[in-house]
């Protein structure tokens, strides 16, 4: 069961970071999981084209938020060239988890979120595999 | 007619043992699953009869002399005349074997809906409906200009069957409706809402995916024009399900899939049909399958469909007192006696993945997500739900580790 419920899974799922949203966003963005009900929209605001503030908000599993807490820590301060450059990879190492391909989809959501809203991707080169 | 009271002894132990699938681990504990509304395990003689057949008797069906085929042949009609009786139908010509259900019912839309539904028609479905018994009939209602009405269902999961009317003005032309909410658990009084369509000069089509299974069910004393179901929901394997038809409709319909064993004659330009059921049935069937189904079916007989339906009763009966017993939660649909044999809820403001990858860990396996029926989720005003659904192999202990797993994902999630 700590497979997928490390203890800081639980912890940023308890108290996530950057919930909530931002007035008038520079990038605002949300994306589902029609499959199982999971929706992120994740707020932006930019100076000097770096992340200068982000907010997520969203109903989910501990998963998807927990994710989408440890993306929004990630990306403080980050150039948008950086952001296009987050694999999936990337979301797994925070995460310390290796989902299956169900709940992939849900550890990934707001990576989906963030890529469509700060480059309109839909994907990313690889993301099938 | 589904509920029962009739109360017969089960040997529940004996009838496990018949279920090699049981005695598997999961993440090292002892199989739970309570996923029966999604699909059910299958009995040693099933997956014998598969064996069998492919070691055996494997020859094409209807196209040869030599004596496998003749072997094969029987027995692929056999089952077809195991369908028939189990559901009371007059005759196996009645009896069309298709993938599932959905292939079934998109089969209907198809061939019957097509040249009977006009522009300006109503189709009345509820809004509790599968994808399966909803999506095909948006795309023939699309297509011709034909018009879906819902009757709604109310806070205690059951339809509403008092006010639909006002909105079926105009020319209603069938109503399809599920026997069994696959979410709600909810059984529908089919042979009353038949009596309606009759008399409105409609069709109606049952969708009996989740009843079939684990009550008796004649389509005589329904008076349904089309039924369908899956056989893999019923001990059979995936591949083979079921569309029975009132016969003087399906003499009238087109056929489905045109192609090899659907035919009589075959000239360049022009075929005549085959006789009933096969002019449904283009093409190899899957053979094993279908046999199997027929297999299953004997199984089935044997323990008799009262007594399934009486146990269940008294599983589910179990499952939502103990569930209901546990803070925060949330069930779905009617009280037990109005309810087929599945728990859908929710456990506080924990997401139904969640609720299920930790019931995964203690090997139990429920469903979680929208089953197939998000407008029913949009009416409920949830995202997602969990499921338990039982079938006669489940017992009252796994209903009591089910209990402990949900305690065990509120400690979790505290």
């Amino acid at each position: 069961m700590d497979d997928l419920y490390r203890e800081h899974i639980l912890e940023h799922y308890r108290n996530p970071r950057n919930y909530g949203s931002l007035n008038n966003p520079d990038i605002s963005y949300t994306d589902s999981n029609p499959l199982c009900g999971d929706e992120i929209r994740i707020d932006i605001n930019l100076h000097d084209n770096k992340v200068e503030d982000v907010r997520f908000q969203g109903i989910g599993c501990a998963i998807s938020k927990a994710s989408a807490s440890m993306l929004t820590e990630m990306i403080e301060g980050m150039c948008l060239e950086e952001i296009k450059g987050i694999t999936r990879d990337d979301i797994l190492d925070e995460l310390g988890i290796t989902p299956g391909p169900v709940r992939l989809k849900c550890a990934l959501l707001c990576l989906k979120v963030l890529k469509a809203g700060t480059y309109g991707l839909k994907g990313w080169p690889g993301e099938e595999d | 007619m589904c509920k029962t009271k009739t109360i017969k002894s089960f040997d529940i132990e004996s009838i496990r043992k018949d279920f090699p699938i049981l005695k598997r681990t999961v993440h090292g504990n002892r199989l739970v699953y309570l996923d029966n509304a999604a699909t059910s395990q299958k009995p040693a003689c099933v997956i014998s009869t598969i064996n069998e057949f492919y070691r055996h008797h494997n020859a094409n069906v209807h196209r040869g002399v030599y004596q496998m085929s003749e072997e094969a042949t029987a027995r692929y009609e056999e089952a077809h005349r195991k369908v028939a009786g189990f559901i009371n139908a007059r005759s196996y010509k009645e009896i069309v074997f298709t993938k599932n259900a959905t292939e079934a019912i998109n089969l209907v839309a198809y061939s019957w809906g097509r040249a009977n539904i006009k522009s300006g028609d109503v189709i009345l479905l509820t809004e509790t409906e599968h994808h399966s018994n909803l999506v095909p009939w948006q795309l023939l209602a699309e297509e011709k200009g034909a018009r879906l009405e819902f009757i709604s269902v109310d806070e205690n999961g059951l339809l509403d069957l008092q006010n639909f009317e006002k909105h079926v003005d105009g020319n209603l032309k069938l109503v399809a409706l599920t026997h069994m909410s696959n979410v709600l658990g909810t059984i529908n009084p089919v042979s009353s809402i038949a009596e309606y369509a009759h008399k409105k000069g409609a069709l109606i089509l049952v969708d009996a995916a989740q009843t079939v299974p684990r009550c008796p069910v004649d389509v005589q004393e329904i008076d349904c024009d089309f039924m369908v179901f899956s056989g893999h929901k019923m001990l059979a394997p995936n591949g083979v399900g079921a569309l029975y038809a009132k016969r003087e409709v399906l003499e009238d319909m087109r056929p489905f899939l045109g192609g090899g064993d659907m035919i009589l004659e075959v000239k360049l330009r022009k075929s005549k049909w085959n006789e009933l059921p096969w002019k449904f049935e283009a093409g190899t069937p899957a053979i094993a399958e279908g046999i199997a189904l027929g297999t299953a079916i004997d199984y089935l007989k044997e323990l008799g469909m009262e007594p399934i339906n009486s146990y269940e009763s008294q599983v589910v009966d179990y499952a939502m007192e103990r569930m209901g017993n546990i803070d925060g939660i949330k069930i779905y649909g009617p009280p037990p006696e109005q309810r087929g044999s599945l728990v859908s809820f929710n456990l506080a403001d924990i997401h139904p993945h969640d609720v299920a990858a930790v019931l995964d860990y203690e090997g139990i396996a429920i469903r979680a997500g929208h089953h197939c029926a998000q407008p029913l989720h949009d009416k409920l005003g949830i995202n997602a739900s969990a499921r338990a659904s039982f079938y006669f192999y489940n017992t009252m202990e796994e209903v009591d580790k089910l209990v402990d797993g949900l305690n065990k994902v509120k400690k979790v999630f505290r």
